[in-house]
């Protein structure tokens, strides 16, 4: 393992990453680069592989080859992919994010919408009621929830609300890079671009490196520095989001780009 | 008498052997939950078919028994279970808690304190603390494991959001020797500081869920808590309506048909050995049994 610098280099390496189910090729031998404060939106068609790849840099799934690394601050670069579970489970709530599609996999929807914030917080060892709490209220604020749900329970919340509320359950501990699984899926249009907005304003604010996974290309226009296509658990072209999306090379994503609905 | 017919205590040798294989587990890795081959008993889960299981493996004929129920010695639970043993072992069995050498019990710790030799046994519903926040028992092991045990704090942070105050009063989740967080099964929060640095062996046994752990002697057992909201045992206004203790756990207890009520010690074998000695309260109407006269 080198050591390198903070400053220098990218801070995540995603290098030949593979990944089987059985017979079937999930993801096969993908690499790529995130830089901090990037966003790289990972597009293709349902059953591309998009969802396993970002399961598997975040190390939650483990990889049959390849490797990932990860620049911490501490440590220099780890290989996310025979990290131990204790330093993996650390960084997850330290330094990383991740934004599930289904709110109710993301939130402990029984327990209050502050408790859901601070509860990183009490995981890395904070004991102070009051702190927590004032913390917790500065976030839902943040993403726009109203001081006065603090103490209501997610499941009472409106999806948006929820999805909302579980970025902030995840920013709080002010992540370097956040995993994003279609955190727009399932919302209405309105409710989706207030979504994208808030996140926009928040990954310049903060300077976060965003891996952003969606079957939707507007999403991916509107957020996304570069731009990843994925199909069938290949990547079939990386570039700029503008560039792929206006110029695109390969024939899937020529074909992706081309069903856009024009309005 | 002792009943024909049956082993000692109940179950056989090799289930004994077993049950004390876990003990011995359990008593190496203070509140670790070791798995065993909980038996059926004759009496329903829920009822104490744990506590009985880890009793019967620890009992010997020189034993005396105390069993308590909510800290009574007179509940229809410690009745058939102390009759239980005093039918399959015909050991010793007692109320008095500085006789005994085996106290099964469930919700309550004598007040009066344990001494080196003895054994309290507790019987326990539910074994994990992080059940309700963590329904998955393989993320719970690993937890344990990895004691990652920041999730408990959301449930006491819930408990102020909600009430302004940390209103977990029974099942208040300890660490046990600085390692394994644990269950202290459904214990008044009361007690949880007389299990810390006691000088007999605590043992918890779940039938149901076939766990046993303990707190071996002189183990420090800490209650969660915050910095802002410490860590705080209950208190009561008045003293016990029959014996005047005031440093007791009481129990409120309806006594007649126009919804009169009397505070009263649970632990009943505490109260009517301070009553036996003179100390009297002014709660209990005449002709109530116990009733200062």
């Amino acid at each position: 393992m080198t050591i390198q610098m903070p400053s220098d280099g990218p801070l995540l390496q995603v290098q030949g990453v593979s990944k089987r189910f059985g017979r079937i090729h999930a993801v096969d031998e993908v690499s790529f680069d995130v830089w901090p404060g990037e966003v790289l939106a990972v597009v293709g068609e349902s059953g591309s592989g998009k969802t396993t790849l970002l399961n598997l840099v975040a190390g939650r799934v483990p990889v049959d080859g390849g490797a990932v690394l990860y620049r911490s601050k501490d440590r220099g670069l780890e290989d996310v992919a025979v990290m131990d579970e204790p330093r993996r489970r650390h960084l997850a709530r330290t330094e990383w994010g991740f934004v599930h599609q289904a709110p109710r996999d993301g939130l402990r929807l029984k327990v209050s919408a502050g408790a859901n914030v601070g509860e990183r917080l009490m995981a890395l060892g904070h004991r102070h009621y009051g702190r927590i709490r004032g913390t917790a209220a500065d976030w839902l604020g943040r993403v726009e929830i109203p001081l006065d749900r603090i103490d209501d329970l997610p499941e009472t919340f409106s999806g948006g609300m929820q999805q909302r509320l579980q970025i902030a359950r995840n920013l709080v501990t002010a992540p370097r890079v956040v995993f994003m699984d279609e955190p727009t899926g399932g919302l209405d249009v309105s409710v989706q671009a207030r979504l994208l907005d808030l996140l926009r304003n928040l990954v310049t604010e903060l300077s976060l490196a965003v891996v952003i996974v969606t079957h939707d290309l507007a999403v991916a226009r509107l957020l996304a520095h570069r731009m990843l296509v994925m199909q069938r658990g290949r990547v079939v072209e990386l570039g700029l989001t503008d560039q792929v999306l206006d110029d695109p090379q390969h024939a899937y994503s020529q074909l992706l780009v081309a069903s856009i609905l024009q309005g | 008498m002792t009943e024909q017919g049956y082993n000692f205590a109940y179950l056989d040798e090799q289930t004994k052997r077993m049950l004390r294989r876990a003990i011995l587990k359990a008593v190496a890795i203070p509140g670790y939950q070791v798995p065993f081959a909980s038996r059926d008993m004759p009496l329903p889960y829920g009822w104490g078919t744990g506590g009985i299981q880890v009793t019967a493996a620890c009992i010997g004929p020189d034993d005396t028994l105390k069993v308590i129920d909510q800290g009574a010695d007179d509940t229809t639970n410690a009745v058939s279970i102390r009759r239980f043993f005093e039918r399959m072992t015909g050991v010793a069995t007692t109320e008095a808690t500085a006789e005994a050498s085996i106290i099964q019990t469930r919700h309550r710790i004598p007040e009066e304190p344990l001494v080196d030799g003895q054994i309290l046994v507790y019987q326990v519903p539910i074994p994990e603390p992080l059940r309700f926040l963590e329904p998955r028992e393989t993320e719970t092991r690993q937890m344990h494991a990895l004691s990652d045990y920041g999730v408990m704090h959301v449930k006491l942070y819930e408990d102020i959001a909600r009430m302004g105050r940390i209103t977990t009063s029974y099942n208040y989740p300890v660490m046990v020797d600085d390692r394994y967080l644990m269950s202290p099964s459904p214990t008044p929060k009361f007690d949880n500081p007389k299990m810390s640095m006691t000088p007999a062996l605590q043992l918890f046994g779940a039938g149901r869920e076939k766990r046993i752990y303990a707190v071996p002697p002189w183990t420090e057992v800490v209650s969660l808590d915050f910095e802002d909201h410490p860590f705080e045992v209950q208190s009561w206004d008045r003293p016990c309506g029959l014996c005047g203790a005031t440093d007791s756990y009481l129990d409120e207890v309806v006594i007649d048909d126009l919804g009169t009520r009397l505070f009263c010690c649970s632990d009943t074998d505490y109260c009517s050995r301070r009553r036996a000695a003179g100390h009297a309260g002014v709660g209990a109407p005449a002709g109530y049994p116990g009733a200062a006269s």
